[in-house]
């Protein structure tokens, strides 16, 4: 893979990889969404400017989550029936990554959980149990998302999104799981639901009037 | 490469939006910075969408049917578990149960860090609400199951019944409408009370808090006082119930303490016989001629009981003994009466027998010196001799007070346990679980 640090092929922009596992990145100034390749960066499309959000987070919030401290590095922008919401992209400080998702201000951390025989979205049913690290979670609720846009460094390529579907599970403890079928094979990521005070958040984003 | 900031310094900061009703043309501020998904135009009452930047209509009314101001007006902001919370929205629900509908308000709170919070208000009656993050655990066999788990506490099943919105003003975190539908159950573990909502495909738990009006008051700094809660509700935490628990244990240690005095008393007390005589009651004796004096005793120690012991060998009779304990010295005396009876036969049920042939009695507190007894009895006259034995004994423990103590513990302890299941019988006479009445007369 490249360097760390390159420039945008696009408007020569100096650009950063927080992460070094990072696949893809925005650049900040051209919206070009660059992935790195074995020699240098490339092009593979463009992001219109976000909308504006209400999400506390923003890139460059710290946080922590089990005792070891994360920044966020890149984001995903999705909208749905009940509004918008974000998946977070973190970096931990053991060079793992993971996820923070804020819909409805309902904090959840999530990491991909490899290996796993996964169902397909046909196949899916509310109210369905499914067992995964021994653990069981309940179908809660299928959602059918809008992609809105993207921001910073992300472990994959993803860029030219449009209808994406996710399946939501709960569990009897705060374990919570997603299944992400905005690829062609489906993903799950597994973690927890958080409360906001735990995660010791940041360099937060300002609301007038609220502090 | 090039060198300065980046054009965009981030997002512009949320705040509080003025628009316009596309209605009415009515101003409508948008409290919660972009996270409501509807509002109501506080004029017209026309449902927008929050999330169209034209609030697009979502319902219109041509009328409004009813007003019903909130008790804490919409913009007020207190601090729940600290954090603030601003009201931003407001709708009045009802439910119809025997045919009989009722009305009660919920209040959507906002904080841009932490999200919604609600608070519902029924009759004087606040609870403190948020969505469940974790789910109850029920036994998901039945329609509606009868119990729920929730962090390990069981939750009783309270209510289910069809709920229905008639009133909302202000901005709601889903998309509200006037004449929405759902099913709600409400399983109670006061002073938390789990709901469960099913809309549609969708079912949504709840986790509420019992909380006085008092306490809504001074944290939204509302004027006047808070409207009297109406009866019991369903999690409102009893008066009597955490004390219940703790007044038994507390019965119960006080009573082990008291056996526990007993028997030290009982082992440390000397029952240290005194006097022993024994004399004859002849018949056709006049009434009153028999009475005499005894040799006197002496009754050591310090002030402690008396105990007089009468025991005659009645059949079918009864001896009466009048009784005065006098200190040889100072006169002071203790008069008392005492009846032996003993009567028994045989009848169509077989023997039977009644009284005993003995008494016992204890003087208290009787102090040191030289006593003798005046004796008076009287029996019968019909009756033949009668030879009855009096005994006195020192220092024995006295038994009645500690009865007269156990009763003073169990007399309250009965009463708390009265109230407190009155009390939660009167809670539970309004869910779909009401008790069968104790009494027949109660109720008529």
């Amino acid at each position: 893979m490249t360097q760390r640090v390159g420039s945008c092929p696009n408007c020569g922009a100096k650009i950063i990889f927080k992460w070094s596992s990072s696949v893809q990145t925005v650049c900040e100034y051209c919206k070009s969404v660059l992935v790195r390749t074995d020699v240098d960066l490339k092009k593979i499309g463009q992001v219109a400017d976000l909308l504006p959000d209400t999400s506390p987070i923003q890139l460059n919030t710290e946080g922590s989550y089990r005792n070891k401290s994360f920044v966020v590095i890149g984001r995903i922008l999705y909208q749905y029936q009940q509004g918008g919401w974000n998946e977070w992209h973190f970096m931990m400080n053991d060079g793992t990554s993971g996820w923070l998702s804020d819909a409805q201000e309902e904090f959840a951390v999530s990491f991909l959980a490899g290996d796993q025989k996964l169902p397909s979205l046909s196949q899916l049913q509310i109210g369905q149990t499914y067992s995964w690290n021994r653990d069981s979670y309940i179908l809660s609720v299928i959602t059918e998302a809008h992609f809105c846009g993207l921001e910073g460094e992300l472990p994959f390529q993803y860029w030219d999104k449009n209808e994406v579907c996710f399946a939501d599970l709960r569990s009897s403890s705060r374990k919570f799981g997603t299944l992400d079928y905005s690829d062609t094979n489906p993903a799950l990521y597994l973690g927890e639901l958080i409360e906001f005070e735990d995660l010791k958040l940041r360099n937060l984003r300002q609301f007038e009037g609220w502090s | 490469m090039s060198s300065g900031q980046p054009p965009i310094q981030g997002i512009p900061k949320p705040q509080v939006k003025a628009l316009n009703c596309p209605k009415c043309g009515a101003a409508i501020t948008l409290r919660a910075l972009g996270q409501a998904i509807s509002v109501v135009c506080p004029s017209c009452h026309s449902i927008l969408d929050a999330k169209d930047p034209n609030l697009r209509i979502l319902q219109e009314f041509n009328k409004i049917t009813s007003i019903d101001p909130p008790l804490i007006p919409l913009g007020t902001r207190g601090k729940i578990r600290g954090t603030d919370y601003e009201a931003i929205g407001f709708e009045r629900r009802n439910i119809k149960i025997e045919g009989v509908r009722y009305h009660w308000h919920e209040y959507v709170l906002f904080n841009p860090y932490k999200g919604f919070r609600y608070l519902t208000e029924y009759q004087g009656h606040w609870n403190d609400v948020a969505i469940c993050k974790e789910l109850p655990i029920i036994d998901s066999r039945f329609s509606i199951p009868l119990e729920a788990n929730y962090f390990g506490e069981l939750y009783k099943h309270f209510q289910t019944g069809d709920a229905n919105t008639d009133f909302v003003l202000g901005e709601f975190p889903w998309e509200v409408r006037v004449g929405e539908q759902a099913r709600v159950t409400d399983y109670i573990h006061p002073p938390r009370v789990l709901s469960s909502e099913r809309m549609s495909n969708e079912i949504t738990w709840s986790i509420g808090e019992y909380i006085y009006g008092k306490d809504i008051w001074s944290t939204f700094h509302l004027p006047g006082s808070p409207p009297q809660g109406v009866g019991i509700y369903e999690n409102e935490p009893s008066p009597f119930n955490t004390n219940i628990t703790s007044v038994w244990k507390a019965f119960g240690f006080f009573a082990i303490g008291l056996l526990a005095l007993m028997i030290g008393f009982d082992a440390g007390s000397k029952k240290e016989p005194v006097f022993h005589s024994s004399y004859q009651l002849n018949r056709g004796e006049p009434k009153g001629e028999g009475s005499f004096v005894t040799n006197t005793f002496l009754l050591g120690g310090r002030t402690s009981s008396v105990e007089v012991a009468t025991s005659a060998g009645v059949q079918n009779d009864w001896i009466y003994v009048n009784y005065a304990l006098i200190n040889q010295d100072t006169g002071q005396a203790w008069d008392f009466g005492r009846e032996v009876s003993f009567y028994s036969g045989y009848d169509s049920d077989g023997s039977w027998s009644e009284g005993k042939q003995d008494d016992t009695v204890v003087v208290p507190s009787v102090p040191p010196g030289k006593y003798y007894l005046r004796i008076e009895p009287e029996a019968d006259a019909s009756h033949s001799t009668i030879v009855y034995t009096v005994d006195v004994k020192r220092d024995v423990p006295v038994t009645a007070f500690y009865g007269i103590g156990f009763l003073a513990l169990l007399i309250p302890a009965i009463l708390v346990t009265w109230r407190s299941v009155s009390f939660e019988r009167s809670r539970w006479s309004e869910s779909d679980h009401p008790p069968s009445p104790i009494f027949n007369t109660e109720n008529s």
